[in-house]
């Protein structure tokens, strides 16, 4: 009835509340998001044990002779002469460790970067929801009603960055409840920066996605496009290694994946002693990100989804 | 019967690799009335409905609902209307109550009255038994009436109803059509529905057009356009072996008669009334009717005299169909 005004923001709300609604009522999904950073976060976070291979443990059976000096009359025990290595090797092993991933410890750094990992899975499949809405036809009822368009993709933008953030933080926990080290630069409050990131880089990356999905009809056709992005976005990036021991042309492509800065923002903000100028880069770069994806796929949605 | 509610001039619909899929159509809908689109599958029925719904932009030509443009107005288009597709299109993993509470959401009707509105309309499509059931436990007779309940849930004054009871058993059909016949009379809602179905366009609708290849072939009452053939077909024996075919055709109303064999077959206006006479006729000059049958035309004749072909020819498998829908989807899409 025109008495009603519908607004924008109710439209959006509604929408919203439809796909949480959904994703709650399947807690399956859930676990099978979050299932995945576990088990990368054992196999290589623990299984694949850098620290260890760089720590004295790994000389213990290396087998040092007793050395002689007869000039002097001494005889050095060879389990003195090992001691000493083995000391110095720790100390240089850190010493790589710190250079390297900035911390100690591999499983710290490579849990943080297991944050982007669900962010990217999770922003990928809103491009897939909006073909099943409108293969399963509730797209074109949704058309049908005087709800803003732009809410329409606005809804699926916040759902994925809410999801995001819900698994993230779960993700989190674990991470501490397994091991990772804060450093001791953190501020419960930096959380707050953590989650402001993870919502730019969401909205950026489900924008992106939703807009290859506006037109097509095919999740086949989204599939290959997930499965065809994900694994460079992921391995051309910080999240397992340092981009500083890449080849030239794979840093390259890393200093421009906005995946990297979401997970040195949040490695700033928690497991890295704060380097507030490096910081205030990656929000910039994630901001203009997120703002110049969010906009395209706003006016792209008000052009393509009436066909 | 009041003004023109649906104005439509020379609507056209090309997808792209050129398929004309309505082509050049003009009708008009009535306030009150229940239109009806009928052709066989993949005739530009559900292209049309799109277009007048405003979910599909038209190639060419105009289109407007209670005075606002599809095109320039289509949000106006969108508050007014009510929508039932041929899809279900309900949300699977939502219940039915929360899927009507999402429609009137996006209505922006507030909270306090569509509450109250979902349980009125659960209640007249006989689904609040399962309102807090998921939808995908529903069978198809059941998502169809949850569809007509999320369709009503803006109180339309024009309600677009496509393919209405494709694929429903003959139980829930009737019990749609029932719905349907509730809505304009009690509610005086004008309705615009596609079918397929012989029957279902003749016991419902007041208007028909008759669509083929994109075209509007016929239009009129379902009594105009069976009437247009030329009348009822009666086909008399009498005893005597005269030829009375003379006589027959002085009874009034009477268009054709023609001898075949033993019997007559006669094309007459209001067969009904107009057997009788000629019975009557019969008598008084002495001859005695031994056989008479009165056959009236339906709309499949309407169809086969306008299209050559029957309508029950004209459709395809289900399959062929499926697979032709999935085509048109991604042909639009392009």
């Amino acid at each position: 009835m025109s008495e009603y005004r519908p607004s924008a923001l109710r439209g959006l709300l509604a929408l919203t509340g439809r796909e949480l609604k959904k994703w709650a009522k399947e807690p399956i999904i859930l676990l099978m998001a979050i299932l995945q950073p576990i088990i990368w976060m054992g196999l290589l976070g623990k299984a694949m044990n850098i620290n260890a291979i760089f720590s004295a443990s790994s000389l213990s059976n290396v087998n040092v002779p007793d050395i002689s000096i007869p000039e002097y009359g001494i005889t050095i025990p060879g389990w003195v002469i090992k001691q000493k290595l083995m000391d110095a090797f720790n100390s240089i092993g850190a010493s790589v460790m710190q250079n390297v991933f900035g911390v100690t410890d591999y499983f710290s750094y490579m849990s943080v970067g297991m944050i982007s990992m669900i962010v990217m899975f999770t922003t990928m499949f809103s491009g897939m929801s909006m073909v099943w809405d409108r293969r399963l036809g509730f797209l074109d009822k949704v058309l049908s009603t005087p709800v803003s368009r732009g809410a329409i993709i606005f809804s699926k933008v916040l759902n994925a960055a809410l999801r995001s953030m819900f698994q993230a933080t779960i993700i989190l926990a674990l991470a501490v409840a397994f091991g990772l080290k804060v450093s001791p630069t953190f501020n419960p409050l930096n959380l707050f920066g953590v989650y402001a990131a993870i919502f730019l880089l969401s909205v950026g990356l489900s924008s992106l996605f939703l807009a290859l999905a506006l037109r097509s009809t095919r999740h086949e056709t989204q599939m290959a496009v997930v499965n065809l992005i994900n694994m460079p976005l992921m391995f051309a990036s910080n999240v397992f290694f340092p981009t500083s021991m890449m080849p030239e042309w794979l840093r390259a492509i890393a200093s421009v994946n906005p995946v990297s800065y979401l997970t040195d923002a949040i490695r700033q903000l928690t497991i890295l002693p704060l380097d507030v100028s490096v910081l205030v880069m990656d929000f910039a770069y994630l901001g203009v990100f997120a703002a110049v994806l969010f906009a395209a796929g706003i006016t792209l949605s008000w052009k393509y989804l009436t066909r | 019967m009041g003004k023109d509610v649906i104005e439509v001039e020379g609507l056209t619909k090309v997808f792209n690799k050129g398929f004309v899929a309505v082509d050049h159509v003009s009708f008009s809908v009535k306030e009150g009335e229940v239109f009806g689109f009928l052709g066989p599958n993949g005739a530009g029925k559900t292209t049309t409905v799109n277009m007048l719904i405003t979910v599909l932009k038209p190639t060419e030509g105009r289109a407007s609902v209670l005075g606002y443009d599809v095109v320039k107005q289509a949000s106006m288009v969108r508050k007014v209307i009510g929508v039932v597709p041929q899809e279900y299109t309900a949300d699977e993993d939502l219940t039915g109550y929360e899927n009507i509470i999402l429609c009137a959401d996006l209505y922006g009707i507030p909270r306090e009255v569509s509450k109250k509105r979902a349980l009125e309309l659960l209640e007249l499509v006989e689904l609040t038994r399962f309102k807090d059931k998921r939808v995908e436990t529903y069978s198809g007779g059941m998502r169809r009436r949850l569809e007509l309940a999320c369709g009503l849930i803006n109180t339309p004054k024009v309600l677009f109803l496509d393919e209405p009871t494709l694929g429903l058993d003959v139980q829930t059909r009737a019990a749609i059509w029932d719905y349907i016949k509730r809505l304009k009379r009690e509610y005086g809602m004008t309705l615009f529905m596609t079918t397929h179905y012989l029957e279902e366009a003749d016991a419902l609708c007041d208007r028909i057009a008759i669509i083929d290849h994109g075209r509007i072939i016929a239009i009129g009452s379902p009594k105009e356009l069976k009437e247009g053939l030329g009348g009822d077909i009666i086909t008399i024996s009498i005893k005597e072996d005269v030829d009375v075919s003379e006589l027959i055709r002085s009874v009034d109303n009477v268009k054709d008669v023609r001898r075949e064999g033993g019997s007559y077959r006669i094309k007459a206006e209001s067969g009904e009334v107009t057997a009788p006479i000629i019975i009557e006729t019969l008598r008084r000059k002495g001859y005695t009717v031994t056989r008479l049958s009165l056959t009236e035309p339906t709309l499949n004749d309407v169809y086969l005299e306008y299209t050559g072909k029957s309508m029950r020819d004209a459709e395809e498998s289900r399959e062929a169909f499926v697979a032709h829908r999935m085509t048109l989807r991604r042909a639009r899409s392009k």
